[in-house]
């Protein structure tokens, strides 16, 4: 079966820094990984890399065995269709309701983009879609909410519906909790992992929490300063390995003479 | 006494470039002084010919109120019609302008370029050009107006959008959506209320300078202020500077309340 993801050898840089060094690992097909790194490792620029905003040097990389590298703009509007992406910082545009933001999930499926997804000139289907997604993630009595009005955990409740309303199958995950509180963090985590589960989605999630990493994942990618160091199924990646990822040379742009020390 | 040597000196010698600017533009204020002949005694007499002005300007004269308030009728329709059209044209120039919205490279070069026409140009100018292409009349000073908000307008959305936060329109990029639509989805969104504030602006700015056109012949009460100090009738004119200060202040507060609100 073609994997959800695979990339091979991928390497990215920006200017005379290599982030990127031959990164090579296969997602199947409604998997769950967890990709953890210190700050600095190259992890965002790989799930960058992954949606199609990075330009690789060489390797390549898969989406549904759909190529990255040579697609037509096109091409590549359907692949990032497929690709749910949830951020840090949520990424709601603050001036639109709740309901407003879930709608905009649709426009990569959508002929006529956004015409098709303004509240006012959607189509009944989507609309009510809209809702259930909303429903889905708890947040249907906030439908006409701005994002400002609702709490970070809230916000990003509503950034997986409009992830769910772009109907993806494989999901990208840049440290879905990082800006929430404990409790906020894991309602998310739940929350997320549960949405992908039910729909049988891959999805790839970048932590900073080695223990929620090994309560969630069915295995772990650990990356240190552009490569892969760790992967393995959640069982088999053991504490002290872990710890090892966030020690040392652990950055892209660390200096080289530090390496002996 | 102190025996620290790094410490910072009190003053420090400005440089070359410094001194021949000051230089610069000492000698060219002495000769503007010289050239314009400001002389104490002008000023005196001037001060004599105001008062005579004055004098006669008071009691404004509103026999002709009906008249002006025609005029201050059409002025304000030269306003409102010329901003209305500048800002709607604003929004597209201003999306080829903006670095993050331009299609390329040459469309954005050329958009900046009309925008920086529109706005180096001055009103009266822009009026004059018109008089002479759609002869006399408040058609002149429409498009006066156009071109003017054009260049203050354009300018401001584009910086706008050039500052809107990222990330939203990269959410919806991941989405595979369009790039019309992204910019419609998250990048007009996200500028909104600024851009009602630019455009609340200009209708203040496209008033004041809507009073002025008709001083060159493009319409409104400028054409009345104008014939009237021809004909020294300066108790005509007062009466016309009053109704133009009211009106002008007036909408300057309606438009402050309002963007107070907004924002």
């Amino acid at each position: 079966m073609t994997p959800a993801i695979s990339c091979e050898q991928v390497q990215v840089g920006y200017g005379d820094l290599q982030v990127l060094r031959g990164v090579s690992f296969d997602i199947p097909v409604g998997q769950g990984v967890v990709l953890l790194g210190a700050n600095g490792c190259g992890k965002s620029t790989l799930l960058r890399s992954l949606n199609g905003l990075e330009k690789l040097q060489s390797g390549r990389i898969r989406i549904h065995g759909d190529s990255l590298h040579d697609a037509s703009r096109r091409d590549l509007r359907r692949i990032r269709c497929s690709m749910g992406y949830v951020f840090q910082q949520f990424n709601l545009v603050p001036q639109l309701s709740a309901f407003q933001n879930v709608l905009l999930g649709a426009m990569g499926r959508q002929r006529f983009g956004l015409l098709s997804c303004l509240g006012l000139t959607a189509s009944a289907e989507e609309r009510e879609r809209a809702m259930d997604c909303l429903d889905r993630v708890g947040m249907a009595d906030r439908a006409l909410h701005r994002p400002s009005a609702l709490s970070g955990g809230q916000q990003q409740r509503v950034a997986i519906a409009r992830m769910l309303m772009q109907a993806p199958r494989v999901v990208i995950a840049d440290e879905p909790v990082a800006s929430l509180d404990p409790k906020a963090e894991r309602e998310v985590l739940d929350l997320l992992w549960r949405i992908v589960r039910e729909e049988g989605l891959s999805m790839l999630c970048t932590l900073h929490q080695l223990d929620l990493a090994r309560d969630y994942a069915d295995r772990i990618i650990g990356m240190k300063a552009g490569r892969i160091e760790i992967d393995a199924p959640v069982a088999e990646a053991d504490r002290d390995r872990l710890d090892a990822l966030y020690i040392g040379m652990a950055r892209v742009d660390a200096q080289h003479d530090g390496e002996a020390a | 006494m102190t025996d620290r040597p790094d410490l910072p000196p009190r003053f420090r010698a400005p440089s070359a470039l410094t001194w021949v600017l000051v230089v610069g533009f000492a000698a060219f204020f002495i000769q503007g002084l010289i050239v314009s002949e400001v002389a104490l005694d002008r000023l005196v007499r001037g001060a004599g010919n105001l008062v005579r002005f004055i004098g006669q300007a008071v009691p404004p004269d509103f026999s002709g109120s009906l008249n002006i308030a025609d005029a201050m009728l059409e002025t304000l329709n030269i306003a409102v019609v010329g901003v209305t059209f500048g800002c709607l044209l604003s929004v597209p120039l201003a999306l080829l302008a903006a670095s993050n919205t331009a299609p390329n490279a040459v469309v954005r070069t050329i958009a900046r370029f009309v925008i920086s026409v529109g706005r180096t140009i001055p009103d009266l100018i822009w009026a004059l050009i018109f008089v002479v292409t759609v002869g006399l009349g408040p058609l002149a000073g429409i498009l006066a107006i156009v071109m003017d908000t054009i260049g203050f307008a354009a300018r401001f959305y584009s910086e706008r959008f050039e500052e809107v936060p990222k990330g939203p329109s990269e959410a919806l990029t991941s989405t595979g959506a369009g790039r019309l639509s992204v910019i419609f989805g998250a990048i007009l969104p996200e500028s909104f209320a600024s851009m009602t504030a630019t455009s609340l602006f200009s209708v203040e700015k496209a008033i004041r300078s809507a009073v002025t056109l008709g001083l060159v012949g493009a319409g409104g009460i400028g054409v009345e202020l104008s014939t009237a100090m021809r004909l020294f009738r300066y108790d005509q004119a007062a009466a016309i500077i009053l109704v133009i200060l009211v009106v002008v202040v007036l909408f300057e507060q309606i438009s402050s309340s309002i963007r107070k609100r907004i924002i």
